[in-house]
């Protein structure tokens, strides 16, 4: 659950996916549920002359299981709440 | 603290410099900023290494990131830097 709630907070923030089949996709992440499935908004592929099928596509959802990456910038993360997150999650998770 | 379970070796080394190795011949170092029981990570100030044969030679490519996501099923070690 912890990186489903650290997504939420993403919403609306620019972010570039990578895929596991190399193809990297900038955009606006508009929503994200618990498999990791992402939902991009305003996309831009990085290299459309390898992907040209991708120059015209403007949203589109992820399947959680295809990505690789998804890089981030630092000012969109608070890291001691995400320490602390990840701390308490260890401990939940443990019966 | 208990330290049974072996992802609990991964909570001591939260905001430390920590060295991934993944599928498809690619490695990570960064400072571990979260994980979950699938490995899913964050990475800050992370460093991607991938390692690749271009005509017989090894050739590897280095790529800067300062805040990265990795989903866990990519993982296939982790352990601290040194």
């Amino acid at each position: 659950m912890l990186f489903f709630s650290f997504f939420k907070t993403l919403v609306d923030q620019e972010v570039t996916v990578e895929l596991k089949n190399d193809i990297e996709l900038k955009g606006t992440l508009k929503s994200v549920d618990q498999f990791l499935n992402l939902k991009l908004d305003n996309i831009s592929c990085n290299d459309t002359d390898k992907y040209p099928h991708l120059s015209s596509v403007r949203n589109m959802f992820i399947r959680g299981s295809t990505v690789r990456y998804v890089y981030l910038q630092k000012n969109m993360v608070d890291t001691n709440l995400l320490q602390d997150a990840a701390r308490r999650e260890a401990m939940s998770e443990k019966k | 603290m208990s330290l049974d379970a072996p992802l609990d070796l991964l909570k001591l080394n939260l905001d430390e410099k920590i060295y991934v190795k993944l599928r498809g011949a690619r490695e990570l170092s960064g400072i571990l900023q979260a994980f979950d029981s699938h490995c899913n990570i964050v990475l800050s100030d992370a460093i991607e290494t991938k390692y690749e044969l271009v005509d017989g030679e090894l050739k590897s490519t280095e790529r800067n990131s300062e805040m990265l996501f990795v989903r866990g099923d990519s993982v296939t070690l982790i352990t601290t830097e040194e």
